[in-house]
């Protein structure tokens, strides 16, 4: 064969492999969002958002746990927001030196580390001191997941606020805090509320920091001082249960929880999209 | 706006809370590592360096040694790596020079949204979907083939379980594979369109393009993404959790259960009973926090050499 003809010859068995293994991996993909989808929507009944999780062998659904997660990501990112959304300032706008530049290396490796470890943390602070897993310290575990990705979107997105904005305002004679409020704030919305929305939907379906944070609970329950049922922790213990219909039940909650979080994911996107385009 | 006296004090207010905020983050990442040490001590004290160096797991007599576990994290991820890096390669190989422009945004989008999919998605597929066929089908298949190897046959011998450290780390594989793709695409995309039209002009095929061209220039970045894919699978809980078997004693056998850190610590910690086995799980929490930062970490600085950093979330 020809110099040409193994050039040739090696080129198309390249592409027929790259092509094949996009093919395997879409179809692998696909095949988790069918069988996903395929039983999710088999269990979806109406008494899953008005009845708390059953014992085996019952009739129930998974309102508890339902709003169980909702209370718990909500008072999360009740936590987070704030403290991370000042944090996120400080480094962008003000912060400089050595501080800012370990501030933002500790930053990174809170956003690396495993979510069960921030589990762990959680529960040597707070649920070993109360005796008791809480409501409440899963909703601390979720705002520590949530924390370095706001603190860090808010700083990406104010940093690509141009600064003749900054100094414009300065130049008007606004304080630095009317400057960063009515200026950089503004400017940089969207790039962290999409950071926001991609917080709150990593949270949504996080397990591993509520497994010994909040436990569950198998009843209704709001007591914010209690073990909480949650849809992460419910699809988790149902689903490697010996029982037909809490596996059902656990295959409605995974449906449930990944629409989700695509949903999210999905808004968060089309929130950056036409930045994307005129730019 | 009028300069009027209050507008310094608010300023000040302002610059401060921020700053107490920054204060406050700093505060809680000291404070983890710090908690972890401490809830660790009974541990570290009772076995020292030597904790790592056996599998002997038993809660009831309390002795515990972390070696089982951190064998079975690496094990895993390195799988999750052989099988799910060449794949990934060439999907962004196909994404950046094969597919048809109209398609490549669809596709692309839609890898992007599957690495954002929760983990214990993953973890329910494996069990019900994954395990069976892997049982029934891969396993036994493997061990008529690869099992009949000298030497290599014993990674492939013993009775086909479906749950394993293998299925474990295809799991794994499938998991990580929408991130290091999704990156491995955009670090194949900052190599300058001129140096492939060049290289293109002077008569090259696209599988020399690729080699020639693309891998070298985009060598670093390419590295950056493989080393996030590891941090991922190694401390990936859930999905594991679903299918190892959580089997501390070290086989020679894939098929074989095994346990990881991470699957270790969501099986026993809500029964763990006494400081020593809290604090041997907390320890093997702290090596696991220490792997993941040192491979991110290095991750993160190769993905920022390449001015990806901002992908490396």
């Amino acid at each position: 064969m020809s110099i040409v003809g193994i050039r040739r010859a090696r080129n198309l068995a390249v592409v027929a492999l790259a092509t094949l293994m996009t093919a395997f991996a879409l179809g692998l993909l696909g095949s988790v969002l069918y069988t996903l989808v395929g039983n999710g929507i088999a269990a979806l009944s109406p008494t899953l958002f008005t009845e708390s999780t059953p014992p085996p062998g019952s009739d129930g659904g998974l309102a508890n746990a339902i709003v169980g997660s909702l209370i718990m990501t909500g008072l999360g990112l009740g936590m987070a927001l704030p403290l991370g959304i000042l944090a996120g300032t400080w480094l962008a706008e003000i912060g400089r030196g050595p501080f800012a530049d370990g501030v933002r290396f500790l930053n990174d490796m809170l956003l690396a580390a495993p979510s069960i470890i921030i589990g762990l943390f959680i529960y040597v602070v707070l649920v070993v001191p109360m005796r008791h897993f809480s409501a409440m310290a899963g909703a601390a575990a979720l705002a520590l997941i949530a924390l370095p990705i706001i603190v860090r979107t808010t700083e990406d997105g104010l940093r690509l606020v141009p600064n003749p904005l900054r100094e414009a305002a300065a130049a008007l004679g606004a304080p630095r805090w009317v400057a960063v409020v009515k200026v950089s704030w503004r400017a940089a919305f969207q790039p962290i509320l999409t950071g926001v929305l991609l917080a709150v939907a990593r949270i949504s379906g996080e397990t591993a920091p509520l497994l010994f944070t909040a436990l569950n609970n198998q009843f209704w329950s709001t007591d914010l001082n209690a073990p909480m049922a949650n849809l992460p922790v419910v699809i988790f213990q149902f689903a490697m249960s010996p029982y037909a219909d809490w596996r059902d039940l656990a295959w409605a909650g995974a449906f449930l929880i990944t629409l989700a979080v695509l949903g999210l994911t999905i808004t968060a996107r089309l929130l950056t999209a036409p930045r994307q385009r005129t730019s | 706006m009028p300069v009027t006296p209050e507008q310094p004090a608010r300023d000040a207010l302002f610059l401060g809370a921020s700053r107490l905020a920054t204060w406050a983050l700093l505060s809680l990442l000291l404070a983890i590592l710090l908690t972890l040490v401490i809830g660790a001590w009974p541990a570290l004290v009772e076995y020292g360096p030597s904790f790592l160096a056996t599998d002997a797991w038993n809660p009831v007599e309390d002795v515990y040694g972390g070696l089982g576990a951190l064998l079975g994290t690496i094990v895993t991820a390195v799988i999750a790596m052989i099988v799910g890096v060449p794949v990934a390669f060439g999907v962004a190989i196909f994404l950046t020079e094969l597919c048809p422009w109209p398609l490549r945004r669809p596709i692309g989008t839609a890898i992007e949204l599957l690495a954002a999919v929760p983990s214990i998605i993953y973890g329910i597929w494996g069990l019900f979907v994954l395990a069976p066929v892997m049982q029934s089908t891969v396993q036994p298949a493997l061990a008529a083939t690869l099992g009949q190897v000298p030497g290599l046959g014993r990674l492939f011998s013993g009775p086909p379980l479906g749950i394993g450290m293998l299925t474990a780390g295809l799991i794994l594989a499938i998991m990580i594979l929408p991130i290091v793709t999704t990156i491995l695409r955009d670090v194949f995309q900052t190599v300058p369109p001129i140096y492939r039209e060049s290289a293109y002009g002077l008569g090259a095929t696209t599988w020399e393009v690729v080699w020639h061209v693309v891998l070298p220039y985009s060598r670093t970045g390419a590295a950056g993404a493989v080393l996030l894919g590891l941090g991922r699978a190694l401390g990936e809980t859930m999905a594991v959790t679903f299918v190892i078997g959580n089997a501390h004693h070290i086989k020679a056998s894939l098929f074989a259960p095994g346990t990881t850190i991470a699957s270790t610590l969501a099986n026993e910690f809500t029964e763990a009973v006494g400081d020593l086995y809290t604090g041997a799980l907390i320890e093997l929490g702290l090596v696991l926090f220490g792997l993941t930062v040192l491979v991110l970490g290095a991750a993160r600085w190769l993905l920022a050499r390449t001015g990806l950093e901002g992908k490396a979330r």
